[in-house]
């Protein structure tokens, strides 16, 4: 029996900030989830099940708060699970959530992915002092600069793709009413001027701490044909993961990244994504991560990802548009920022998107990553159901 | 085999907690020696509040006042407090159904023995004298007869409402990093590094694990690597980390010890910070006492070719 295809209905997102001081997590994740329902036109009684994710416990200090927010999300009496997997949590969690409408387990599923950093601080809840261990020595961006560097030395790229890219996604961000930065003064110039913290990565091209939740209803065929508005529809989705490090990881092109894509255009029938695909909404949490995902996803050789960002081809009316959202760079609620990359594919495709609208945008991918480059999800979305 | 190390870890932060309207008016309402439930579509007052209606999923927001005295629901006796817990001496751990409230709120009874409560016994609050908005305000519960007071029909509206908590968490572990680590850790005591081969992919893991990630085998060979090695990647940090006393700028490196098959990370000193490349050949630098050397130096050799190390990234 073939699986039954997935509609994505309705998406909501809050106007991610610094900091929701006016709301519990329980009314920053309903807030999320009423604009969903209200997008699909559906009552709470309509949905069969809720799928939630977000990043460690740590970040708020509430263990299991899906426990305390099946109130708050009408999951009372219904299944409900949650999903971790680190940064990619909220690609993972809707995979989930589409996988229960494809095995038809379910008609009709609200999936949710919610971070609220402002009740913690994200680097701490990162590096715990483990006994016996040599303390992390740089952070974050210290971790992730290195790999960086690595593939500057690989690909030959010039120093100035990094700012190319924040200032691409700082500008999309303008477009894009819920996004957290807005940066109505930004210029290259600015980009280029702001501190080097961790050489060879910049300030302004690292992500900001937001507090914010997005959430989508998914449904089958039948519920697709009673939407009030154009469904997207999954065409692809996978997961893969890898150890944090192993003798011979690849953390410029991660194999799990790799194998993970071709899966999705394998189930997709995409033979080459750099013609069928019309855009890319990826999770680029450092500028460089741009250029280095694009050649992970096969939309450029190895070596020729940054060609493509200095060329103006990932702008939002280039080729090949990437973060029209304005990305994680622009917003980073963390559990949510995965869901936030597969709800703005999906808002593409129903032509939903407002100013940042690609026209024509009939499929475009939605990616996460997560952890030590470790925990990959993503989904190709179209404007026309699969065939079969 | 050396012994396996054990140490104390403990994770403690004060986090900040945005309380939403609900959870605002009713910490408030007991710094003001009130206590807010909230009522429900189908008439039942919940106490303590809640933000949506459990059976319907609506937004709550009726706040109404109930007594500060009521009945035990159920109960169970704490012989042996621990730190943080609202009473130093042994108490109930008591469910109390307030007057005028349909739920039952969990908080400390205190009573002199286990053989004093009963679930049905009236009580009532023992208002802490120092309240800020928060669950210690109510100190604890204490057995009560006399009848429950007047109330003043609270509507829930406050002024100076509390809008955020900050709730302390501790979490106390006894760490232990196995044998493998166990065994590393003890060798560069004797400034030797030592690692693990898999016996399947060959793989020399340092610092080990005690099994080989890729193979899922167990791994026990034990490898000596180093001391020197080549710096295959690093970056140039600029910010001041809180925790650590090093002076920046400083360069944090990806180092492949000779022999070794994965890299680790360390700083790199005696050379300044921006002629530090990819390549570069360097040897640990111990200082007095230290579980790890400080920093990783020049050899002087020849740096090391790109397609050498190009795998070690």
């Amino acid at each position: 029996m073939s699986k039954e295809p997935v509609a994505v209905v309705g998406i909501g997102q809050t106007k991610h900030v610094a900091a929701r001081r006016d709301v519990s997590i329980a009314g920053l994740v309903r807030e999320a989830a009423r604009r969903a329902l209200a997008d699909a036109e559906l009552t709470w009684a309509d949905i069969d099940a809720v799928v939630i994710g977000k990043a460690p416990d740590f970040f708020e200090g509430v263990m299991m708060p899906e426990l305390y927010l099946a109130d708050a999300l009408g999951a009372v009496g219904k299944p409900m699970l949650r999903v971790h997997t680190a940064g990619s949590v909220g690609g993972s969690t809707a995979l989930v959530a589409a996988n229960l409408v494809a095995a038809r387990v379910h008609g009709t599923v609200l999936t949710l992915a919610f971070e609220k950093q402002s009740e913690s601080n994200a680097m701490w809840g990162l590096s715990l002092p483990i006994p016996f261990q040599q303390p992390l020595l740089a952070g974050a961006g210290g971790f992730f600069a290195p790999h960086v560097r690595a593939y500057m030395r690989r690909s030959g790229a010039p120093d100035t793709i990094g700012s190319l890219v924040a200032y691409k996604d700082r500008r999309n961000a303008l477009k894009n009413p819920c996004a957290h930065l807005h940066e109505h003064d930004i210029t290259l110039e600015k980009v280029q001027a702001s501190p080097m913290l961790w050489d060879p990565i910049r300030y302004s091209e690292t992500c900001p701490s937001s507090d914010g939740a997005c959430a989508m209803v998914l449904t089958d065929r039948a519920g697709a044909a009673r939407a009030p508005r154009p469904p997207a529809w999954m065409l692809g989705g996978a997961m893969r993961s890898e150890p944090t490090l192993f003798a011979g990881k690849d953390f410029v092109s991660p194999r799990a990244g790799r194998d993970c894509a071709a899966d999705v255009y394998r189930q997709a029938g995409i033979a080459d994504p750099r013609r069928d695909i019309d855009a890319v909404e990826m999770y680029v949490p450092f500028s460089w991560y741009e250029p280095m995902w694009l050649e992970n996803l096969g939309f450029a050789a190895e070596g020729e990802g940054w060609k493509l960002t200095e060329s103006g081809v990932t702008e939002l009316d280039g080729d090949l548009p990437v973060n029209m959202s304005g990305g994680v760079l622009s917003t980073n609620p963390i559990g949510a920022s995965g869901m936030i990359r597969f709800a703005e594919a999906a808002l593409q495709v129903r032509g939903q998107a407002g100013e940042h609208q690609v026209d024509g945008a009939r499929r475009v991918l939605g990616h996460a990553y997560g952890g030590g480059s470790q925990f990959f999800s993503m989904w190709l979305v179209g404007s026309a159901p699969p065939h079969s | 085999m050396p012994e396996v190390l054990k140490a104390p870890l403990v994770l403690e932060f004060p986090f900040t907690r945005s309380l939403g309207p609900v959870q605002s008016a009713f910490l408030t309402g007991l710094r003001e020696r009130v206590v807010l439930g909230v009522r429900t579509s189908d008439a039942r007052t919940l106490v303590p509040p809640v933000e949506y209606d459990p059976v319907t999923a609506e937004e709550l927001r009726d706040l109404v006042e109930v007594a500060p005295t009521g009945t035990v629901t159920t109960w169970a006796w704490n012989h042996a407090p621990r730190r943080g817990q609202p009473l130093d001496t042994p108490f109930a751990w008591a469910l109390v159904r307030l007057d005028g409230a349909d739920t039952a709120l969990l908080h400390a009874l205190d009573a002199p023995g286990p053989d004093t409560v009963r679930t049905g016994m009236r009580v009532r609050i023992r208002w802490a004298e120092e309240r800020t908005g928060a669950i210690t305000d109510i100190a604890c519960f204490e057995p009560y007869d006399g009848a429950a007071p007047r109330l003043t029909g609270h509507d829930g509206h406050f002024d100076n409402a509390v809008t955020g908590i900050v709730a302390p968490a501790r979490l106390d572990y006894t760490y232990s990093p196995g044998r493998a680590q166990s065994a590393y850790i003890d060798a560069l005591a004797g400034h030797r590094t030592v690692g693990e081969r898999c016996p399947a992919c060959r793989k020399v893991y340092v610092p080990p694990r005690g099994a080989c990630p890729t193979c899922g085998v167990a791994t026990a060979e034990q490898v000596e690597v180093g001391p020197r090695g080549t710096v295959t990647t690093f970056c140039i940090v600029n910010i001041k980390a809180k925790n650590l006393d090093i002076e920046v700028p400083y360069v944090y490196a990806h180092i492949a010890l000779d022999g070794a098959d994965l890299a680790l990370h360390g700083r790199i000193g005696g050379i300044p910070y921006d002629r530090v490349r990819m390549g570069l050949r360097v040897e640990p630098v111990w200082t007095e006492g230290a579980r790890y050397p400080d920093h990783y130096r020049p050899t002087g050799e020849p740096d090391a070719q790109y397609e050498t190390y190009k795998e070690l990234l």
